[in-house]
């Protein structure tokens, strides 16, 4: 490993930042060669995406993103145009395989060797041919539906039968589809179905000035905001050189956790509702909402949206605001043991909790599962340990982990994340440094590849940036976790029965905007 | 068990007072009749639908479900299926992939029907706008007559929206 170490000190620039992240371009050999010595270290994939340079350097690039032992790596290869392909890597990881049709669906560069070449983000919105991260290709260019006849995986034998769910779902949901082929009320096989929500946010973000594409970037999973957008202002500043005061960062973690403990309390709600107790959907998201409230009053917005901006964050609190924050914090802790104490001892919702939608650790690991999800199924990947960065560098963040990786697994995970959050944001508010909250982002960019990554409420969120000299973005790339996490979700649910799937999704809730993109 | 009662009873009734309808959220005239309108007030069955939004709106449509708002004890529900419902609720810009998902949604509810768009991008497009992949706001490709706007807007005003709907014009 020490090996592994320095040699990459020597191939790599260090990027500038908050993250601790290396860059490199590498030869079509080495980009194999590097893979294959990573993936057998133990590094996971977090991103792969492609850039068109053809004007700077007549090149396409393909990037990957990976994270090992306390470090973002993330090497570049340059793709001839005329030959737009690039040596795979689902075959290592297996969460690249989606990865790679995106890619191959928004910049027309493909994996040679890939074994699944249908499209995964296009549908019949544009036409084969047209690819929209080229630069010749127009953002506002409108197509005539084209047809869609997508190819499932069709499962056959006696007995077996499809169930297509979606894209417009039962409940208050996002939009996809789930193609299930079930035998009576066992689920032999789930195949997904996703980008009915991709609305072009990589290629609206083109041209904008790094401290405009914020919005955009706060709206790529409303439900993630907090976490997109300091992963945003993370590579912007890095790009600028621009230092954040101390107690903006503060405020940062502290909106993160927050946006953690809502996002778990509404969750635990909706899964005791999915299993018949709709005590629980009354009692959680009454607790969520009088947080929610408190959000709207102290910060300006319930979900904290456009809170976090380049340079720091919009506002600043005052030491009553802070022992409000305080207050509810301990009130909430009490709520929370005492709703959990009533679930546990609730046997018709453990009933539905225990064994069901298993994920076992072995299989987490070598598919790559992150996050809460990755935590609950033995993993003990959390951001906020391996690649700390202010405040989480001196907060000593206790990772909660289960085994059994099943929906049980899941909620005792958020549970335990929930009263960890709540430690962290009382220790956030009691220690908070002194000094401004915003400093105007310096306008020259002093690199112009930068990544930002922190870990949100379901798991890495990056944020890579290609910035031209007068400050704009040229490419903005985004990773939401669920990439990694919706190809376990068709794993978890073999041989459950196909009214346990609400429950199983709700455990892991991910984000199709996210993903959509 | 008693656990259970006793946070029920300790935590008592929380729901406020419903919002008052509000005619500047209207798009175009009311065009239910009278009759109509009686039978809707007090029994109205909602079909969501997310052409593409961000998921903040589907937060806040949620929260109209929690103890405080308590949307379903004015009598309105929400139902799983469009043949079922009197009104869609529709978030998002409307993303071309699910442009046709949206139309056929709108033509398997039965007649009469309302349509309340929600949130700033539904009103207009929004931060994402219209694109290769959005058709912007819900209008452009059924008709609306209440939209919220909002990013994402309230639960309370989401409820005025749909209240507003099924109010008699003023």
């Amino acid at each position: 490993m020490r090996e592994l170490h320095e040699e990459m000190r020597q191939r790599f620039t260090p990027l500038p930042g908050a993250v601790a992240a290396w860059h490199g371009r590498v030869s079509r050999e080495e980009w194999r060669a590097w893979l294959v010595r990573l993936h057998g270290h133990q590094a996971r994939l977090i991103a792969l995406w492609g850039t068109d340079r053809r004007a700077r350097e007549h090149v396409f690039e393909v990037h990957a993103a990976l994270l090992l032992d306390g470090a973002l790596l993330w090497f570049s290869l340059a793709v001839d145009p005329d030959h737009p392909e690039y040596p795979g890597l689902s075959d290592l990881y297996p969460a690249g395989d989606r990865m790679q049709r995106a890619l191959a669906d928004m910049l027309g560069v493909s994996a040679v060797d890939a074994e699944d070449t249908r499209p995964w983000l296009r549908h019949g919105a544009w036409p084969a041919a047209w690819f929209p991260l080229r630069a010749d290709a127009d953002v506002a260019a409108g197509f005539a539906a084209v047809a869609d006849d997508y190819p499932f995986v069709t499962v056959t034998g006696d007995g077996v039968h499809e169930i297509p769910v979606g894209p417009v779902h039962a409940g208050t949901i996002e939009p996809g589809h789930f193609r299930f082929s079930v035998l009576g009320e066992r689920i032999l096989r789930l195949e997904e179905r996703l980008g009915y929500k991709h609305k072009a946010i990589e290629k609206l973000m083109e041209g904008r000035s790094l401290v405009e594409g914020v919005a955009l970037a706060g709206r790529i999973s409303g439900d993630s905001t907090v976490a997109y957008a300091w992963a945003y202002a993370q590579a912007t500043e890095s790009a600028t050189g621009t230092a954040v005061p101390e107690r903006a960062l503060w405020l940062r973690g502290l909106l993160l956790e927050r946006e953690r403990i809502a996002n778990h309390l509404g969750d635990l709600g909706a899964l005791g509702n999915d299993a018949g107790f709709a005590f629980a959907l009354a009692q959680f998201s009454a607790l969520k909402e009088i947080w929610l409230r408190r959000q709207a009053q102290i910060f300006g917005h319930r979900y904290l949206m456009d809170r976090i901006v380049p340079g720091g964050v919009t506002s600043d609190i005052d030491g009553a605001a802070a022992r409000a924050m305080i207050e509810d914090g301990r009130r909430l802790e009490q709520d929370v043991r005492q709703l959990r104490a009533i679930c546990d001892d609730h046997a018709g919702v453990q009933d539905r909790f225990v064994g069901t939608g298993i994920v076992a650790p072995d299989l987490a690991r070598r598919l790559g599962l992150c996050g809460m999800a990755a935590r609950a199924s033995g993993q003990t990947v959390d951001l906020r340990r391996a690649l700390p960065i202010v405040p989480y560098d001196r907060l000593d963040v206790a990772v909660a982990t289960q085994e059994a990786g099943d929906v049980a697994a899941r909620v005792s995970v958020r549970f335990e994340e929930i009263l960890e959050s709540l430690r962290l944001c009382a220790r956030v508010l009691e220690s908070l440094p002194a000094g401004p909250v915003r400093v105007e982002p310096a306008s020259r960019i002093v690199e112009p590849r930068t990544a930002g990554c922190v870990e949100g409420w379901r798991g890495e969120v990056l944020i890579a940036i290609e910035s031209s000299e007068d400050g704009r973005i040229e490419r903005l790339h985004a990773h939401d976790p669920s990439w990694q996490n919706w190809p376990l979700l068709e794993h978890a649910v073999i041989g459950n029965i196909v009214p346990d799937f609400p429950l199983i999704n709700k455990s892991f809730n991910l984000s199709y905007s996210g993903h959509d993109l | 068990m008693i656990k259970t009662l006793r946070r029920i009873v300790v935590g008592g009734i929380r729901t406020e007072a419903p919002p008052e309808p509000a005619e500047e959220l209207r798009t175009m005239r009311q065009r239910l009749s009278e009759q109509v309108l009686e039978h809707f007030a007090g029994a109205l069955a909602i079909r969501h639908v997310d052409a593409g939004s961000c998921n903040g709106c589907e937060l806040e449509i949620n929260a109209t479900h929690n103890p405080f708002y308590n949307l379903e004890g004015l009598g309105i529900t929400f139902v799983a299926s469009p043949r079922h419902a009197d009104m869609l609720l529709v978030t998002g810009p409307v993303s071309r992939h699910m442009e046709m998902a949206l139309r056929r949604t709108y033509e398997a509810t039965p007649d009469p029907k309302l349509v309340v768009a929600i949130g700033d991008c539904g009103c207009t497009g929004g931060v994402f706008g219209e694109s290769y992949a959005s058709r912007g706001r819900v209008a452009n490709v059924i008709p609306v007559d209440v939209a919220v706007p909002g990013c994402p807007p309230t639960p309370f005003a989401i409820m005025q929206g749909i209240l507003t709907a099924i109010a008699r014009e003023k």
